[in-house]
């Protein structure tokens, strides 16, 4: 099975990179972009019978910093 | 004063570092990331700046999960003493020792540059040579040192009178102008500026000599 895990800043946490590929895409003539966000995709390899809480635990652990980043799970 | 001076894959201040203890008087061990235990009889544990593990997922997340940091943080949580340094301060924050986080710097560049420092409080065994609002020379050289806490922690950081260094002219977004923060008990300090780079005449500046100093004379009998 696998699992794909989103990671992301967290709403109000300045995302400089985003900023810049915002800016980026306006000099590219792309009009219209109001804000970009940057964020990863982890995928996940895992034995079966591995639990959604057993990705949220190494969510927690290691995969996010839950100080500044939000994330989310997917299974597959 | 007895040091150990923790080395990573991808760390390059921890000899700096170790230079600045033993030119203070420290014995210094250099101690391995995969060691589980440290020597016996260590007062002081300096975590060095670089790029731990090549950065790999966030700067110090995989060191904070290395063997060597389940040593440190027993120590820390014994009361011992803690300096990190740059990559040092990022582990500590990822280990939970210190809160907040650091973020890419605001501007997005890597800076490399020496800037004023306001020592904020003398009240700590790092801090205590100085005096509240000295303004020294320090080395910085990051591209994620903007710190960040939410908004409750920085209040509490000033409130408990944590915040051990500022900077005059904030140069990577930092909240509050935060370049380092002390821990509960005072013993753990985290600061994205490298002092070990201003310890020698050599370096142009020798401001951080005084923490060493401070940090030697504190532990001297220890």
């Amino acid at each position: 099975m696998k699992a794909r895990v989103h990671v992301m800043l967290k709403n109000g946490v300045l995302d400089p990179q985003g900023e810049a590929v915002r800016h980026a895409l306006g000099a590219l003539g792309f009009d219209g972009v109001n804000g970009v966000r940057q964020g990863k995709v982890i995928e996940l390899d895992l034995a079966e019978g591995t639990t959604e809480a057993d990705v949220t635990a190494m969510c927690e652990k290691l995969l996010a910093n839950t100080v500044i980043e939000s994330y989310a799970v997917e299974l597959a | 004063m007895r040091a150990a001076v923790v080395v990573f894959p991808g760390s390059n201040c921890d000899r700096d570092l170790a230079v600045a203890f033993r030119a203070a008087g420290a014995e210094v061990e250099m101690v391995w990331h995969k060691d589980s235990a440290l020597p016996e009889g260590i007062d002081m544990v300096g975590i060095p700046g670089g790029f731990s593990y090549g950065d790999y997922l966030r700067c110090g997340a995989i060191a904070a999960q290395s063997p060597i940091c389940g040593a440190v943080r027993a120590h820390a949580e014994r009361g011992g003493y803690v300096l990190g340094v740059c990559n040092g301060f990022q582990v500590l924050t990822e280990t939970g020792l210190l809160p907040g986080a650091l973020l890419r710097n605001a501007g997005l560049k890597y800076i490399c540059r020496t800037v004023g420092l306001k020592v904020e409080t003398s009240q700590s065994d790092f801090t205590s040579a100085y005096n509240a609002g000295d303004v020294i020379d320090i080395p910085i050289a990051h591209h994620d040192g903007n710190y960040f806490a939410d908004a409750d922690t920085i209040a509490r950081l000033q409130d408990e009178d944590r915040v051990a260094f500022t900077y005059t002219d904030n140069p990577n977004g930092a909240q509050a102008d935060i370049a380092g923060i002390l821990s509960p008990n005072r013993r753990v300090l985290g600061m994205m500026p490298h002092p070990e780079r201003a310890a020698d005449a050599g370096h142009g500046g020798t401001d951080g000599v005084a923490l060493f100093r401070a940090l030697a004379g504190a532990l001297a009998t220890a």
